[in-house]
């Protein structure tokens, strides 16, 4: 004990750039805080906007709306950036499964036999749901990311052996779809990502539907931490070759 | 509006104080988990600036559905910065790794 | 009546958002700081629910307790494993010194 406190003491002396750093942030801070409170009172944003748009957009739901109509653009760029992160992470590693089959504990077994059908109807309420209360693709992704947490963090055998195409299409599905909706509406002389009037309720439950397969599947394949053992790619160098080549 | 400003004020701080720790902590996870701080601290902002009482007019969806996306993001930035971590730990030389030791806050090991 | 329910509500949940995070950032175990972030996110979700943004909360929620901390924990899990097995290495570096130092299995990750 008297070992490590000696020890935080000297971990932590008076450092002059630390303490600049701290006034620099406190001075942030400050400016931000003031900056906050010149936001005049009376702007009402955007709400009586989207109120009013609101019966055209097939969906009850105003966030609903706003995300995948009215802004769709920044859905469809943040559907892009999760499976940017996905390709980052599989380019990196492939995924860290144990070299030997550990076997699972008959309670986690059954927890995920009852959970994981569950999380899944879960998942399919809230994106049907999302079309008039609260929920959505996002939603209902996360709850099935969740699902495939649960699977990993059991450790089921048939989870290491899944191959990559059909993981790589569930990646690509919501999307692709999402893209060629948007497209659809250039090709038939409308701007980009405009759903005709009639489907567009429809339409933009399929693409919450595609989109919560593809994100659930995403975050699942994060968590795993790494590409499939039948990757296309071949195997990279270990981190013991790398230790290795810094020595010499 | 009272509320608001509480709320906005909490966001605010949060923000000031993740990137705080961003700077001042060595350990890599420590400093994703600031990073996380400071995105909730501006969802917070964007949020409270939205936020009408009940009865006191509509709810602005369109800050909602920004956090919405936000939110999504930062956790796959997340995945992606502690693969990258994990990495960088395997890959960085011993000097470094030794240093590291010394100065980072995972003292369990002692 | 209900307001000032409703304001000591807040207060109460900012003081206790802002001493978490605090917490969080400065204690000295990681594995602690990982914890703490964890009720951090889902005290996140009852602020989102606080300024009625319910499809906020629901994310927040999935994401911020479902996948967030296990993310984490299994990052921690993995550096730990990694600095085990360099502190090793150092061992074997400190024991024959000078030599060539005794090559080794990689950590099984």
């Amino acid at each position: 004990m008297i070992i490590k406190s000696r020890r935080k003491n000297k971990r932590r002396p008076f450092d002059p750039i630390l303490l600049l750093v701290l006034l620099l942030t406190i001075g942030l801070t400050a400016l931000l805080i003031k900056a906050n409170y010149t936001i005049p009172v009376t702007s009402f944003g955007l709400a009586a906007e989207v109120a009013r748009f609101q019966p055209r957009s097939g969906v009850e739901s105003p966030v609903t709306a706003v995300l995948l109509n009215f802004r769709g653009y920044d859905t469809l760029l943040e559907v892009m950036i999760l499976l940017i992160a996905v390709i980052g992470v599989w380019s990196l590693t492939k995924a860290p499964f144990p070299q030997k089959a550990v076997k699972t504990s008959p309670v986690q077994l059954a927890v995920v036999r009852l959970l994981a059908p569950l999380m899944c109807l879960v998942a399919a309420y809230l994106v049907w749901q999302g079309s008039h209360l609260a929920g959505g693709a996002f939603q209902g992704g996360a709850i099935l990311g969740g699902a495939g947490v649960l699977l990993l963090v059991a450790e089921l055998p048939w989870l290491r052996t899944i191959h990559s195409r059909p993981l790589r299409i569930g990646l690509l599905i919501g999307p692709l779809f999402f893209l060629g909706v948007a497209l659809l509406g250039i090709i038939n002389g409308r701007e980009l990502l405009t759903y005709p009037g009639k489907w567009s309720g429809s339409l933009l439950l399929l693409i919450e539907s595609t989109c919560a397969v593809s994100i659930g599947l995403t975050l699942a394949s994060l968590f795993a931490g790494g590409r499939p053992a039948d990757d296309l790619i071949g195997q990279t160098k270990t981190p013991a070759c790398n230790r290795e080549q810094k020595r010499c | 509006m009272l509320t608001n400003n509480l709320y906005n004020l909490c966001g605010l701080l949060l923000f000031g104080m993740g990137l705080f720790a961003l700077f001042a902590c060595s350990h890599l996870l420590r400093k994703i988990l600031a990073v996380n701080i400071m995105s909730s601290g501006v969802f917070l902002v964007l949020i409270a600036t939205a936020y009408r009482p009940l009865g006191a007019g509509e709810i602005d969806p369109v800050p909602h559905a920004m956090v919405l996306t936000g939110i999504v993001v930062s956790v796959s930035v997340t995945a992606l910065a502690l693969i990258l971590a994990c990495r960088v730990q395997e890959t960085s030389n011993h000097s470094l790794s030794q240093s590291e030791r010394n100065t980072n806050d995972g003292d369990s090991e002692e | 009546m209900t307001d000032n329910i409703l304001a000591a509500f807040d207060l109460v949940l900012i003081t206790t958002l802002l001493l978490l995070a605090w917490k969080l950032l400065s204690c000295e175990d990681i594995f602690t700081a990982v914890v703490l972030f964890i009720s951090f996110g889902l005290l996140m979700a009852l602020a989102w629910v606080r300024m009625r943004a319910p499809d906020v909360a629901l994310a927040e929620a999935a994401l911020g307790a479902g996948l967030t901390g296990p993310l984490l924990l299994a990052a921690l899990r993995r550096m730990e494993r990694i600095r085990k097995y360099e502190r090793r290495l150092d061992l074997d570096e400190e024991r024959n010194d000078y030599k060539k130092p005794k090559k080794k299995q990689a950590p099984p990750l």
